[in-house]
């Protein structure tokens, strides 16, 4: 025991004293976090619109007013004639402009359909897109609202309701997703890094010629990582919830349990990647591409995987984030428990002992 | 005196090469054994032999009694073994260092400090200095004390005076003979043949296999021929002349000197004098000397790849 607790002494001084070990894992984590949570969105705010209003009637002036007070748009500007729209377009003052038909009250009074056109400005598409989707929803809203006054119903009109994220926050996306992201990352690399250090600057061989048993010398490694990838998930799940007001639904502990199997998975990785690497920078190659990139592409993270084609859809499969993510996911947005998450807890489990059994196969008593 | 390693018909190759060549070699308790060799020889892989780090291709080695291939366990326990390369946690400190191998044997420096207290008053003052930042032979004596923490019975010693100045370097081999004091069998390998003369007994090793092992006085006593020492102004001019001279039979280059053996039986000193001064124009000193070990090497590594 005094033997263990020296090697994780000894550990926790190679991390700590290494400001690149330090930052990897204190500051990727809150960076990251920040950097998908506040500016990779695909939410539409502040879009700045322009209106033509022909018609200045009532019905003009209600869908004015629902755009504006959406909290999506900011109406920059009113024109006074179709002139003034490629003018306002070149000069970037508005992404969309709204024209209201001059004879709007007269047809939706007479059962026509009224005319909106909605102009945008489709050099950027992605943005163009949204807009539309947008202002069609709400225009569409406008029109059940007055069908309900009116009383003269027409047609049926498909009602849409986003559940578990209402407001398709897409930050309730990322979080689960950096955090399987972050535990992967800090605990697969930093331990396979850490082995491959101790073969690459001959220190290995000590350890070996000592009376430590291999199985010593692995969970000397793993625990200190163990413990940061803890403290981790604890910062990201609380930063999730404070700054970006991601709720944790189901229980907490349960979201802990869960959270240190995936660690542990990610840590038999690790140990596996370093049986094989003889060098950090081969050990940090392999970790990036065997694991980061599957991670962030294949795991749902990003991609929905229902959208990838076959082949990938089944590869996505084998990656373990993609579990954690949906247990993760049912956890914090849905508050469920293991009656729902257990086939993929299994999986997890199945996994890691997978790893492990790999990993003790493999790990040299010798230098051969 | 009884054995403390027992090397038996050892080969051992490394895909095509063949590094080492049926090796067989004992070593008696407390003895201070020198491994001779140029690089290449061999050297490191019989000592990751030893230290249980390779398994050979054929043949055993005993080490106080334990097979290395079987009972690896239990000879990690009683080995000390400093490795060629400098292998302590250059971000720790010199303390922080020997206190994670005290606990890895699971002892503590003052159980052994007589042991290491000769090296650790020399390392004491950089106690707190980060081991990446020592010089190199202060290295040395710190990994030397890493090795030594739980009072090992063998001691493996690949190359420890490699890259270290002189005066370290006499240090370190005082420091050897005092250990040895303690009944610890003591293994080195090293390139300089002068470190030879202070070991017990050496091994002569070349391309894989042993030339000779005797006490160092042995190892020069069996040298036969006369042995002369040439010394003039153009040492390389003279060794190409040398060369091609009918009687030569070899000639080598130390340091200042040509360590020259001629083919004849007897001859006279004054007429090979004679003849490099009139064939060099210039001064010429032939005198007979006493051959060292590496005279012996030599001689021993030349007769063998005839």
């Amino acid at each position: 025991m005094n033997r263990f607790i020296g090697f994780i002494k000894k550990e926790f001084f190679h991390i700590l004293r290494d400001k690149r070990s330090m930052l990897i894992l204190f500051g990727m984590p809150i960076v990251q976090l920040l950097l998908f949570g506040f500016m990779i969105t695909t939410e539409l705010r502040n879009v700045n619109i322009a209106i033509l209003d022909h018609a200045k009637d009532n019905y003009s002036l209600e869908i004015t007013n629902k755009i504006t007070s959406s909290g999506y748009f900011n109406l920059t500007e009113n024109l006074q004639s179709e002139k003034e729209i490629e003018e306002i377009f070149r000069a970037g003052k508005a992404n969309a402009v709204i024209v209201f038909d001059r004879s709007l009250e007269r047809d939706v009074v007479n059962g026509f359909p009224g005319k909106i056109q909605l102009i945008t400005d489709a050099s950027d598409p992605n943005v163009a897109n949204l807009v539309v989707k947008y202002l069609e929803g709400i225009v569409q809203n406008y029109q059940i609202t007055l069908n309900r006054t009116t009383l003269n119903t027409v047609g049926i009109k498909p009602e849409m309701r986003m559940v578990f994220n209402p407001a398709l926050e897409s930050v309730y996306m990322y979080v689960p997703g950096i955090m399987a992201t972050i535990l992967m990352l800090v605990s697969a690399m930093m331990t396979s890094i850490s082995i491959a250090r101790e073969k690459e600057l001959g220190t290995m061989e000590i350890l070996l010629v000592s009376p430590l048993r291999p199985v010593q010398i692995i969970l000397g490694k793993v625990t200190p990582y163990l413990v940061l990838s803890v403290i981790n998930a604890i910062v990201i799940i609380s930063m999730g919830y404070f700054v970006f007001h991601v709720p944790v639904l189901g229980s907490l502990v349960f979201l802990m349990v869960e959270s240190i199997l995936f660690i542990l998975l990610a840590l038999s990785l690790g140990i596996l990647i370093s049986t094989v690497a003889d060098s950090q920078q081969v050990a940090m190659m392999i970790s990036m591409f065997a694991l980061m990139l599957p991670t962030i592409l294949l795991s749902g993270f990003i991609f929905p995987i229902r959208n990838m084609p076959l082949p990938l859809q089944v590869l996505s499969n084998i990656m373990p984030p993609k579990w954690y993510i949906v247990i993760l996911k049912n956890i914090m947005l849905k508050g469920v428990g293991v009656a729902y998450v257990w086939k993929e807890t299994l999986i997890l489990i199945g996994m890691t002992l997978a790893f492990i059994g790999l990993s003790v196969r493999k790990f040299k008593i010798r230098l051969e | 005196m009884s054995t403390s390693i027992n090397i038996k018909g050892i080969f051992k190759s490394y895909d095509s090469v063949k590094a080492l060549n049926d090796i067989s070699l004992d070593i008696n308790q407390g003895e201070l054994f020198g491994l001779i060799g140029a690089d290449g020889a061999g050297k490191t892989t019989l000592f990751r032999l030893l230290a249980t780090l390779l398994l050979p291709d054929a043949g055993s080695i005993d080490m106080e009694g334990y097979d290395v291939v079987n009972s690896y366990k239990k000879i990690r326990n009683l080995l000390g073994y400093m490795p060629g390369r400098f292998s302590l946690y250059q971000d720790l400190s010199v303390m922080e260092n020997l206190n994670f191998f005290a606990t890895v044997f699971n002892t503590k420096i003052e159980e052994n400090i007589d042991l290491i207290e000769d090296i650790w008053k020399q390392i004491e003052p950089f106690k707190d200095r980060k081991a990446g930042k020592l010089s190199g032979g202060m290295k040395q004596k710190l990994a030397l004390c890493c090795a030594l923490i739980h009072k090992p019975k063998v001691l493996l010693l690949d190359e420890p005076t490699t890259g270290v100045d002189a005066v370290s370097r006499s240090e370190f081999w005082q420091i050897l003979k005092k250990i040895q004091q303690y009944g610890i069998t003591i293994v080195v390998a090293t390139p300089y043949m002068d470190e030879a003369t202070l070991c017990d007994r050496v091994a002569l090793l070349d391309k894989g296999a042993i030339l000779q092992v005797d006490t160092p006085q042995g190892v020069v006593s069996t040298y036969r021929k006369a042995l002369y020492a040439i010394t003039g102004a153009n040492i390389y001019d003279m060794m190409l002349l040398l060369r091609k001279y009918e009687f030569t039979e070899s000639v080598f280059a130390f340091g200042q000197e040509l360590h020259y053996t001629d083919k004849r039986d007897e001859f006279d000193t004054n007429q090979l004098q004679h003849y490099l001064k009139e064939a060099l124009q210039q001064d010429v000193l032939v005198r007979s000397i006493n051959p060292n070990i590496e005279d012996c090497f030599m001689a021993l590594s030349i007769q063998k790849n005839k």
